[in-house]
């Protein structure tokens, strides 16, 4: 079960790849799907192993990712991306 | 067909906002910065260390100047001033005098604060004046289409010295230092929670602080120099630091490619510009010292 | 309103100009000046740094002009009246601030105590040859406001009306002395503070949701906030909309700068102030400001002597150029006589003004000392011949 959740503001990425990379728990990737100023936004792989620690937002630029903790009691359905790449 | 994610919307859609957006003119974005540019990261590492030092935002001011990291002040919702070149530590000096209570952080570039900005630089750190300074190092001009900066490394390509830079670069921390600033530190973007940290710390502190942050500039600086995207940098950053708390600060200068020595290296306590005035006048003055605040009947009415 | 009294010397002075322009920033509630020194400005700020510890406020020198005209700005934003003081080639160096005042509207008052120029110049001989500079010395379409007094009393006086007028037009001022005013030592009477009008800062009332920096509800001037009332609002050299945010359109821009320019040109008849003197039946008139208004008297008295029919026109507004005034003369008189401590500036505007419907006689002087009385006399005597 998660501990975390990932949210994304898909508009205001540029796609700098911060956030895949520095997901302590390889949560992220860049999608093939593209914003309307044609960047590759990320999109979640692995949800079930976020932690919430909000790395991700504290690395993007551009404001457009946040991670926050899931009170545990509570069971989320994370979107998963499935069919890309 | 396209998966989006999420929504379009500053809070997601399950409710969730980021902690940064309440320190954001949402209206104004997306931001102009560049994809990898590292500005926006360090503004995540100020906005969490506001929440942190649970600092009063209404009394809060941020001075920035010109240039790229100069556009911060546009971006945050506080009572923000965009000044002139070089010009944000004089602007703050002033607004602190005229009124003491507030918080107030000068925000601004490499370029703006220590070419034309140095003169007031260092004689804000000589004065020991209360201001927060949060330098963001790109190692280069910016905004303006990538020139030399007195902290490009030598031998970097720019568009002033198309031939290689060959100029000794200004190592920042060492000369705040000695002009006399209370608070010294450097983190990369890569070091978010440090960074945050460190502005924190300097919330507590009174008297100059002054952080610097090195950041890429993937437009200009990483790709003329062949060095990658803001991704290749960060890593970099990654690799190539080495946190040494209290080093001298005379061996944390920078080169093209090198290690950067990141840390705390000053902290140290000595009374602040405000505090020494007040002192002299109360010595000289006595009872006639009618003190530094501005009274707001006698400008609004 | 009226004057804080913890500023003001009531009394009476005896004092030089730069003293008295000191007592004057008290007395319409100045408690902030950025300063650094220049001859022959220098005992303004000096007399504030031993005043004001006694009055409430703060004074700092800072390490240059730079620094000092910015600071002052900051000073203005963080809830005081705030000046400066220069004198030419400080002046030069204050002109992107004074710019920046001019775009972000912050009410501030620049004194210029004019010296020999160019250059390093004259440091301690007077000149008027920083009056084109004051009014176009910073970049791009700005207005100012533009005061010259003639004596110490004036100097008290009108940087009052300095004061005053930034606040009104949320402007900077630029209050033209130079170094014989500055120095000269004459009898100042300073009122009591209840007989003292100050203009209060256009502070805004308005609510955090509803106030919009840099809007206006037809009056052309914005109301105000300090950084630390609560707005969170942003201020930007960069041309901008109504919320201060930089919006770099044509059309902004145009709205904009148009704006700063019209809340100033269409106050010019309660901005343009000025003397006369015997006007209505005048062949010449002879336009003057500043020390050489008094030589300028010496002169005019003895060409009335003489039985020649001369006026004057003492401007006391300087910028605006009070157009309307010289064009309205110049449909009566024969001539214009313009002695300035320089070689040819405020005659240019006096000519354009006349546009045609009367000579305009310049009596030029490199700087140094003032016009002896014989030399205006002798343009007095011809242009009456003209």
């Amino acid at each position: 079960m998660a501990k975390g959740r990932v949210s994304i503001v898909v508009e205001r990425c540029k796609a700098c790849g911060f956030c895949v990379e520095f997901c302590p728990t390889h949560v992220l990737a860049l999608s093939s799907a593209f914003n309307s100023k044609g960047y590759h936004p990320p999109h979640v792989v692995h949800p079930e192993k976020c932690s919430g620690c909000d790395l991700c937002g504290m690395y993007c630029p551009d404001f457009a990712i946040n991670g926050t903790k899931i009170p545990q009691d509570k069971v989320p359905q994370q979107k998963v991306a499935g069919g890309e790449k | 067909m396209l998966n989006i994610l999420d929504n379009n919307h500053d809070d997601a859609h399950d409710g969730t906002v980021n902690p940064v957006e309440q320190f954001l003119r949402s209206d104004r974005m997306p931001h102009i910065w560049c994809p990898g540019c590292g500005i926006g990261t360090t503004v995540n590492s100020f906005a969490h260390a506001l929440i942190e030092s649970k600092i009063d935002l209404e009394s809060l001011a941020l001075v920035s100047g010109i240039g790229c990291t100069g556009r911060v002040a546009g971006y945050v919702k506080l009572d923000s001033f965009h000044t002139t070149h070089g010009r944000a530590i004089p602007f703050a000096t002033g607004l602190k005098l005229a009124n003491p209570k507030l918080n107030v952080v000068v925000y601004s570039g490499d370029g703006d604060l220590s070419a034309i900005g140095g003169n007031h630089l260092i004689h804000a750190a000589r004065r020991n004046i209360d201001l927060k300074v949060i330098c963001v190092n790109n190692l280069i001009y910016a905004m303006t289409g990538g020139q030399t900066a007195p902290t490009t490394p030598g031998h970097a390509t720019t568009s002033t010295n198309p031939y290689g830079t060959f100029e000794p670069a200004f190592n920042l921390p060492h000369l705040v230092e000695a002009a006399g600033a209370v608070y010294v530190a450097r983190w990369t973007t890569f070091h978010v929670r440090q960074l945050a940290r460190s502005i924190s710390e300097a919330f507590q502190k009174k008297g100059f602080s002054f952080i610097e942050v090195i950041s890429p500039c993937p437009t200009l600086y990483q790709r003329r120099n062949k060095m990658g995207d803001g991704l290749d940098t960060m890593k970099y950053y990654k690799e190539k630091s080495k946190v040494k708390h209290g080093a001298p600060t005379s061996e944390v200068g920078l080169t093209l490619n090198g290690e950067i020595v990141v840390g705390k290296f000053v902290d140290r306590d000595r009374p602040d510009y405000q505090t020494m005035m007040r002192a002299q006048y109360v010595e000289s003055l006595g009872d006639r010292y009618l003190g530094d605040e501005v009274e707001t009947e006698c400008v609004c009415g | 309103m009226k004057a804080d009294p913890h500023g003001v010397l009531t009394g009476t002075h005896f004092l030089d100009g730069d003293h008295a322009c000191c007592e004057g920033a008290l007395a319409a509630g100045a408690r902030f000046a950025a300063g650094y020194p220049i001859t022959p400005s220098t005992e303004v700020v000096e007399r504030f740094a031993a005043r004001v510890p006694t009055v409430g406020g703060c004074f700092i020198q800072m390490e240059d002009e730079l620094a000092a005209s910015i600071a002052l700005q900051g000073g203005v934003w963080g809830g005081a009246k705030a000046f400066t003081v220069t004198s030419g080639p400080g002046f030069s160096l204050m002109m992107e601030h004074i710019g920046y005042a001019a775009m972000t509207e912050t009410p501030c008052v620049f004194v210029d105590v004019q010296r020999g120029g160019p250059s390093t110049g004259l440091p301690t001989l007077p000149a008027q040859a920083d009056m084109m500079q004051a009014r176009w010395g910073s970049h791009g379409d700005y207005e100012i406001i533009a005061l010259c007094p003639n004596s110490p009393q004036e100097c008290f006086d009108l940087t009052i009306k300095a004061f005053n007028f930034a606040e009104e037009f949320r402007v900077p001022v630029m209050f033209m002395m130079d170094e014989v005013v500055g120095h000269m030592t004459e009898k100042v009477v300073i009122p009591p503070a209840d007989q003292i009008e100050v203009t209060p800062r256009k502070h805004t009332h308005k609510s955090v949701e509803d106030y919009l920096p840099y809007g206006t509800n037809g009056d052309m001037v914005p109301e105000m906030a300090h950084a630390g009332d609560g707005y969170k609002f942003h201020v930007t050299g960069l041309t901008h909309d109504e919320h201060g945010y930089p919006n770099m359109t044509p059309q902004v821009q145009d709205k904009l700068v148009r704006r700063l320019q019209n809340k100033i040109r269409s106050a010019t008849d309660r901005i343009c102030l000025f003397e006369e003197d015997r006007l209505d039946d005048a062949d010449v008139v002879v336009v003057s400001y500043g020390i050489t208004s008094r030589v300028a008297q010496r002169a005019i008295d003895a060409a009335r002597d003489r039985g020649l029919k001369v006026g004057k026109l003492r401007l006391i507004t300087a910028w605006p150029f009070p157009e309307k005034k010289i064009a309205d003369l110049a449909a009566h008189v024969k001539a214009f006589v313009v002695p300035e401590l320089n070689l040819g500036q405020m005659v240019h505007e006096v000519q354009r003004a006349a546009n045609g419907q009367a000579k305009t006689f310049a009596v030029s002087h490199a700087g140094g000392g003032v016009h002896n009385p014989d030399e205006i006399l002798n343009t007095i005597v011809e242009a009456s011949r003209c």
